[in-house]
């Protein structure tokens, strides 16, 4: 599903993030990507929906060599893979509903289906009454929520969240948690790049940590590792 | 349903989406997009002032210029057959349009016309015509006038051609410093127009360069997220004509129904209400239209690389 082979990316700037990355996950898996503020975690996830290019290396994605991915073909890539931001990237402008609704249009699914389908992802995430609310007036955690429903409502192969439970209470939290082991346990690769050592710790998954640009450990069932 | 029935459901209401979205965009960007529309009016009332200006300065250069004929005088002595083989001559003649056979008899009649009530003491002359007969010429293009009577100039039985020589040139002259000056200033003004209302339309759009990010990370093709801006800046060039089209019927009918009294110059006459007014409007929503699809997609292009 996601292979990477001798990886490394080097930023306009010069700045190394990835200093040679090998990794292979399986359509199905959930994997937690740990390690220190700006090993290059952030850099190995944006790599996956082509955020950002690799300057050495071959990564395949779903099958599709990265490499050879016109650019013209990238939102077909990303069609596949609901990717949850760290600053959750909604549309100022557009309510929930319609910010959920977005990644349906761009498929182009029947209007009829549209509506179905966001009013149940928004139950999933406990927003169906804000429905009609813009992105600013909701919390930190609400607006998360909403980024997490836009991520998951086409039904994505792969869901690639970036600390997705960063700002959240534990109790929503381990409401977030629910909803990716819920779609996991249907088929759905997760990816989920986190600082949380309970949760890492409690629900027990595969764990990849990245320190200065390298894969330094990789196991299944893992422990966080790392002081909280 | 058939395969092809589908994708053109699709493609229907994938249409309509963006037609939604991009009549919703000009409501969510309420002061931007006031401030496009208040860019395009205003170059728009200019554009449309000047357009009127110079189409009616045109079209007086094109009246007199119209009105410009060379008249061959006959030689007295010519027999039939010379005049016949001469008006073969000019004919014959690349640049003109139309030669007039006019009898020394016609040309009398014609001056005697033109006089008025003194004309009446040349009706002795009718017993003995002292006139020539002439030929009547006109240009093809009137610019070519003046070689033309330089060309007739040496033909046989030819006694005199006339024109107007230094009137005609300085007019063509004239008319052509103009156009010129016309053409330049009505291209700069457009170019000026183009380059403000892109400029507006690019600052409201900047604004959203973020949000065109975020439809790429989601996985929009830049075809889509392009047509509702497509959309709203037909809407917004749109909008901005109708003030224009509006003064330039109000303010032509109320200059022509006013000035058109008072000039009665044959060739100083304003082209007529209608069609001109209709016709520069549809000129003015097409200059609007363009220019707000022209902004909008120009603009946006920029933030489509990501």
């Amino acid at each position: 599903m996601i292979q990477m082979k001798d990886v490394y990316k080097t930023y306009a700037n010069g700045v190394t993030a990835l200093n040679g990355i090998n990794i292979d996950i399986d359509q199905g898996e959930f994997v937690y990507i740990v390690g220190p503020s700006g090993a290059g975690k952030s850099t190995f996830i944006k790599l996956m929906y082509r955020e950002v290019k690799q300057s050495k290396g071959t990564i395949v994605i779903n099958n599709t060599d990265m490499s050879e991915l016109k650019e013209k073909k990238v939102p077909f890539l990303r069609r596949n893979i609901g990717v949850i931001f760290q600053d959750f990237k909604l549309l100022p402008k557009l309510s929930v509903y319609e910010n959920v609704a977005f990644a349906l249009e761009v498929i182009e699914e029947a209007p009829r289906n549209i509506r179905k389908r966001v009013m149940d992802v928004l139950e999933l995430v406990g927003l169906k009454n804000k429905a009609r609310f813009i992105p600013d007036e909701l919390s930190g955690g609400e607006q998360q929520r909403v980024s997490i429903a836009r991520a998951i409502v086409n039904h994505p192969k792969i869901v690639i969240a970036d600390e997705p439970t960063g700002n959240l209470d534990p109790e929503t939290s381990l409401g977030i948690m629910k909803v990716f082991e819920e779609i996991n346990s249907k088929g759905t690769t997760i990816i989920m790049a986190t600082h949380s050592k309970d949760i890492v710790n409690t629900i027990k998954k595969r764990v990849i940590a990245v320190e200065d640009g390298l894969i330094v450990r990789d196991e299944h069932r893992g422990e966080y590792g790392y002081e909280a | 349903m058939t395969n092809i029935e589908v994708n053109t459901a699709m493609k229907l209401r994938t249409g309509k989406r963006h037609l939604r979205e991009g009549i919703k965009n000009i409501f969510r960007n309420g002061w931007m997009t006031v401030a496009s529309i208040g860019a395009v009016t205003t170059t728009l009332i200019l554009v449309g002032a000047f357009l009127a200006l110079m189409l009616n300065l045109n079209q007086m250069a094109d009246n007199i210029e119209d009105d410009v004929e060379i008249k061959v005088l006959i030689d007295l002595t010519a027999n039939e057959s010379q005049i016949k083989s001469l008006g073969e001559d000019i004919k014959n003649i690349d640049e003109v349009a139309s030669v007039k056979f006019s009898s020394k008899d016609e040309e009398l009649e014609n001056l005697i016309e033109s006089m008025g009530e003194e004309g009446e003491s040349w009706q002795l002359f009718e017993q003995d015509n002292p006139l020539n007969h002439a030929y009547i010429i006109k240009a093809e293009d009137p610019v070519d006038t003046i070689d033309i009577a330089n060309e007739i100039k040496g033909f046989e039985a030819v006694q005199e051609v006339n024109y107007g020589k230094d009137v005609v040139q300085k007019l063509f002259q004239f008319n052509e410093y103009a156009r010129t000056i016309g053409l330049v200033l009505i291209a700069g003004l457009v170019f000026t127009a183009i380059f403000l209302i892109s400029n507006t339309i690019k600052i409201t759009i900047m604004a959203r360069s973020r949000e065109i990010g975020i439809m790429k990370l989601v996985g929009a093709t830049n075809g889509f997220i392009r047509w509702p801006f497509f959309i709203e800046g037909l809407l917004l060039g749109v909008f901005g004509s109708i003030i224009p089209i509006a003064a330039i019927i109000v303010g032509y009918y109320y200059l022509e129904n006013t000035l058109g009294d008072k000039i009665s110059l044959s060739f100083v006459e304003l082209l007529p209400f209608n069609p001109f007014a209709w016709q520069l409007s549809l000129i003015i929503l097409a200059i609007g239209a363009f220019i707000g699809v022209w902004g909008s997609v120009m603009s946006v292009r920029k933030f489509l690389k990501v």
